[in-house]
């Protein structure tokens, strides 16, 4: 997992240092850099639009659900495997809880215990069918990711925006940010303002990170992705780790889909398109690795942050299309697989 | 009484040696769909001989539908299950990269305009040129996959989401429209045969894959690196090229499916052409009785799994289900299909049945 190597002392410190860095921090570092040079580029070239903060503000409140599925899916690669199910997932939890409120005039409480059931469901099938069953769990997330799609055109057909009242009045709440704020065109000091999602979405951050660096469940997750064999001579539990890991990620995806459908409001077969992809390339982006065993949810947030911003890069530059934006993810994740490809590579060496 | 005992167990010997036989299972598939057809609404088998918009005498009827639709899939599933059984992953761009190779089609027919007269190149030229694009695309995951050992999946999820853009890129975002007839003879009919020309394209690639396997040694080559990379590495094979070259040959596949897609439109829609096919795809293989994992294939038994698809798609669209809902059913057969192939459920469900003939020989002999 980590290259801990003693060097010989007349090697020049900083080379020292390098190598005694483990591969997750060695990854992460990459990350944080990149982020900080794209924005500050941003800055200096795209005018003073990424200097407001409420620029950084919109990212982060349009990307909450995709943050939290993010933490689940870096989860889940630590563990050595994938699931690609979020997507599919988060539409049919917006749909459910959209029909719930809207027609049959639902509670926002018991919505948000919808979501979490359909989260837990998909996780613990999943999880079932990968950790004990053994299958790939690349064809079980993709059955579950049509199997989600599917079932939310059978649940409801046509898209619709949400009326409840409830409901309503917790999508529109704001929370100022102290301090922080922008003069607007008319002189008027608008403050900078984040959603509920954002909060939700930080505080899973933050217990994920705790979980994976201080828990024994969490170094569990990266002894079984990084070496399956040796973490069973451990006497981990290697099937129950990946189980623990799959149903997590289907928990945080029915989170991540509620947070989604508190952001638009409405619900839709549609809706959610390409999150799974976004989810996995932040996190190969935030420098988790494909392989398994080396990865950093701090790292995942950012990579949700760079992704979104070289978004925003491209589509100020003037190419709006939405086709533009397809390609510059698949641009960038391919980079930064062949990047992981070459200092793994490298480090062997 | 000896001679009576010995013919059951002879049927018994020939039946475990049917089950046992990698066709049967898409064979029992089909059946069992055939049967729930026949009771539920025997008109399904009906054929009817007419003629077509443009006055050329045709068959209709649920199973031409099926030979017709179920032929791009064949096709597909030819080169599907050379990169299963090579590289032990799947590739799920397909559908996108059909997206571009017809995407490619349209622009070099069409020239600079969108809605031109007459075509602006031969047809053939077009195809090869798709057949080229299609095949660098191939590479492209095929070189992710061998040198930069990338699992396919995720190598292949990069095309797969960039892919329909970079289609409707390739055309400036238009909805080109080919008027010439010629063009929708490869999704439809040629005058005066009554059988939609894919099943005769498809009938092509199918003689010409079983002639490749005949007499050269990629089917050898293929599967021995499926079943065991570093083995045929020290037997002198080069793996990584192999895989390379089945990514390449799944991408000359994708750009015939290609052809035949955008040929039934006359045009494309970027977002919708070939939607969820790779799903279908990858089912086929299943279906088809080949190991996920990679190793051993049998090609006749994924073409007939394609087939059975459509049977399946086929028989869900007469029952009403919406198009939009299909994956939804098809997601279910496929998880089923897996559970079942899983190896510790067959080991389990073969001593299962180990424990029952162990019961019923104690009660023969008691």
């Amino acid at each position: 997992m980590s290259s801990n190597k003693k060097v010989p002392a007349s090697e020049s410190g900083l080379q020292n240092k390098f190598r005694n860095i483990t591969d997750t921090n060695l990854l992460l570092l990459i990350t944080i850099v990149v982020f900080f040079v794209m924005y500050i580029g941003a800055i200096i070239f795209q005018g003073k639009g990424f200097l407001k903060p409420q620029t950084f503000f919109n990212i982060l409140n349009s990307n909450a659900a995709l943050i939290i599925a993010a933490c689940g899916m870096s989860i889940v690669m630590i563990t050595g495997g994938i699931d690609i199910s979020v997507g599919g997932v988060a539409a049919l939890v917006s749909m459910c809880c959209a029909v719930y409120l809207d027609f049959h005039d639902g509670n926002v409480f018991v919505s948000i215990l919808i979501a979490l059931a359909i989260g837990l469901g998909y996780g613990i099938v999943q999880g079932f069918l990968v950790a004990y069953l053994d299958i790939q769990p690349f064809i079980v997330s993709l059955a579950g990711m049509f199997f989600a799609r599917g079932m939310t055109t059978i649940v409801n057909t046509n898209p619709f925006n949400v009326q409840n009242e409830s409901f309503v009045s917790l999508k529109e709440t704001r929370i100022t940010v102290p301090g922080l704020g922008s003069v607007n065109k008319l002189g008027k000091y608008v403050p900078a303002y984040i959603e509920i999602g954002v909060v939700v979405a930080l505080l899973t951050v933050i217990i994920l990170f705790c979980v994976l660096r201080w828990t024994k469940l969490g170094r569990g997750f990266y002894a079984v992705g990084g070496n399956s064999q040796s973490a069973l001579m451990l006497g981990i539990n290697v099937k129950r780790t990946k189980f623990i890991s799959h149903l997590l990620c289907g928990l945080l995806a029915g989170i991540g889909g509620f947070v989604y459908f508190m952001h638009v409001g409405s619900g839709s077969a549609s809706h959610a398109s390409g999150m799974e992809m976004n989810a996995i390339a932040s996190s190969i982006i935030g420098g988790t690795m494909l392989t398994g065993g080396v990865g950093n949810i701090i790292g995942t947030l950012f990579g949700v942050l760079s992704l979104n911003t070289i978004q925003n890069i491209v589509s100020s530059a003037g190419y709006d299309d939405a086709w533009w934006t397809g390609i510059t993810i698949a641009a960038m994740l391919c980079l930064f697989l062949i990047v992981q490809s070459i200092v793994m590579a490298r480090k062997k060496k | 009484m000896k001679s009576e005992n010995m013919k059951k167990s002879g049927v018994m010997v020939f039946l475990k040696k049917l089950v046992r036989q990698q066709i049967f299972i898409p064979i029992a598939a089909l059946l069992l769909l055939a049967v729930f057809n026949l009771i539920n609404d025997p008109s399904f088998y009906k054929i009817t001989y007419g003629y077509n918009s443009a006055g050329d005498p045709v068959l209709s009827g649920y199973l031409m539908t099926i030979l017709d639709y179920g032929s791009e899939l064949a096709i597909l599933a030819i080169g599907m299950t050379l990169v299963t059984a090579a590289t032990g992953g799947q590739d799920i761009s397909v559908g996108a990269t059909i997206a571009i190779s017809g995407s490619v089609i349209l622009r070099i027919l069409c020239g600079t305009n969108s809605r031109p007269e007459t075509l602006q190149a031969p047809i053939l030229v077009a195809f090869l040129v798709s057949c080229v694009v299609a095949m660098i695309f191939g590479a492209f995951n095929g070189a992710l996959v061998a040198y930069f050992k990338i699992q396919p999946m995720v190598a292949t999820l990069i095309l797969f989401t960039a892919g329909r853009s970079i289609a409707a890129w390739i055309n400036n975002n238009e909805l080109p429209i080919i008027s010439d007839p010629v063009f929708s003879y490869f999704g439809g009919f040629i005058p005066g045969i009554p059988i939609p020309t894919p099943f005769f394209i498809a009938a092509a690639c199918m003689i010409v894959t079983g002639l490749v396997l005949k007499f050269t040694t990629l089917g050898l080559y293929t599967q021995s690196v499926g079943i065991n990379e570093s083995s045929s590495r020290l037997n002198g094979l080069n793996p990584a090229f192999i895989k390379f070259l089945t990514f390449v040959i799944l991408g000359l596949c994708v750009a015939v499916a290609g052809l035949i897609k955008v040929s039934r439109l006359s045009s494309i829609n970027y977002s919708v052409i070939a939607k969820d096919i790779e799903m279908d795809a990858i089912l086929a293989v299943a279906l088809g009785g080949n190991a996920l994992s990679g190793g051993k294939f049998n090609m006749t038994a994924s073409i007939l799994g394609a087939y059975v698809i459509q049977f399946l798609t086929t028989t869900l669209y007469k029952l009403n289900v919406q198009s939009d809902a299909l994956p939804a059913y098809k997601a279910v057969v496929v998880i089923v299909l897996v559970v079942l192939s899983a190896p510790i459920v067959r080991e389990k469900l073969s001593a299962f049945f180990k424990k029952i003939n162990s019961k019923q020989r104690f009660k023969e002999v008691g």
